[in-house]
């Protein structure tokens, strides 16, 4: 990602969260100069029709983020290892519903 | 509570529902203007948010007048069949985007003034006026968050963009002293408390801009000539050019749904 700014502004992503107690969830990206301004566009944006309760809104270029290339030494579960798996563990009648 | 009107309050709260309806349909139909030519994307679809609000708020307000009036018109009617000399907004309005600056600050004069404006409305006994600015006001904090922001970001921003700005204020400064004029027809609603004193929100009004272009780092004109003729349906040349546009389709084709 370049971080000129271009006419546009800077890229923010947008999290919305949408009842008390959810949690804030990434909704997609705006551009703006400011903070204040990325308030206001991820409002008109992504909460025109009342979808959210609390915004919050990051600078991109803040987001520390993994890379394609970490894809399978980072994400690997290592499956081949069962005792890193917790199934030999019965779940109780009572915790079946969840 | 409109059948029980006599004739004077009648004709004067007719009157002045067509301001108030009329303030915010020509506002609105200039904002939605930009509708596809904003700086950005996200502009666009804030200015075009702004823009529904008022036509909604205007809306209600025609509507109204129309009950009041009791002539079997509709809000459609008033909105594509009224002329130029019989639309009572004020001439700021009126005025052509020009650029973004110049949207911006015929915005911000008309959001602080409107903040301080439904507040007061929002205690008339006329209920259905009460009930209606009570519902505008929560927009109103929106659209003058966003009006006053864009005011502090150009005023405080680049050479360019605060003199940009200032040129819109300089040239729009002598349409602001219609928002406190007042006519025959707020003696007659005042009386009832239907509607409130324009005269006191001027200081408050001048209080709040002065602030704002305080920390924004620009100047508040000196002139004292102030343009006036809106209330009584005289307006500017830009006003026609603007209804032309916005009738011709309800004219063209009168009656037709879609």
């Amino acid at each position: 990602m370049s971080t000129e700014n271009d006419s546009q502004g800077k890229l923010w992503e947008v999290f919305t969260q949408s009842k008390q107690g959810a949690p804030h969830e990434h909704a997609g990206n705006v551009h703006a100069t400011d903070a204040e301004m990325a308030l206001q566009n991820a409002r008109d944006v992504y909460s025109r029709r009342g979808e959210a309760i609390s915004i919050w809104v990051v600078p991109s270029d803040q987001i520390v983020a993994t890379s394609p290339s970490d894809e399978d030494p980072f994400f690997d579960p290592s499956n081949n290892k069962a005792y890193r798996h917790p199934q030999f563990y019965s779940t109780p009648k009572g915790v079946r519903g969840f | 509570m409109t059948n029980n009107l006599d004739n004077k309050m009648r004709e004067a709260l007719f009157e002045y529902l067509l301001r108030l309806g009329d303030d915010r349909l020509i506002l609105g139909h200039r904002l939605s203007e930009w509708c596809g030519h904003a700086p950005i994307l996200e502009e666009d679809i804030a200015l075009g948010n702004i823009a529904l609000d008022l036509i909604g708020q205007s809306s209600a307000y025609l509507s109204l007048a129309a009950e009041v009036e009791n002539k079997n018109r509709t809000e459609d009617d008033l909105s594509y069949f009224r002329n130029e000399y019989e639309f009572k907004n004020l001439q700021l309005v009126e005025q052509p985007n020009i650029d973004f600056a110049y949207t911006i600050a015929r915005q911000y004069f008309f959001d602080v003034y409107e903040g301080l404006f439904l507040e007061e409305l929002a205690k008339s006994k006329f209920e259905q006026l009460a009930g209606i600015a009570e519902k505008s006001i929560k927009e109103n904090k929106y659209h003058t968050r966003h009006s006053k922001h864009w005011v502090l970001r150009l005023g405080d921003g680049t050479e360019e963009s605060r003199n940009k700005i200032q040129t819109a204020i300089n040239d729009l400064w002598r349409f602001t002293g219609e928002f406190f004029e007042e006519t025959e027809v707020d003696e007659i609603l005042k009386e009832k408390n239907f509607a409130p004193d324009l005269k006191l929100l001027k200081q408050k009004w001048n209080e709040i801009i002065n602030s704002t272009f305080e920390e924004a780092t620009l100047s508040i004109p000196e002139s004292k000539d102030f343009a006036t003729g809106g209330r009584n349906g005289i307006h500017t040349e830009h006003l026609g050019h603007l209804l032309a546009e916005m009738q011709i389709v309800a004219r063209s084709f009168p009656g037709a749904k879609w």
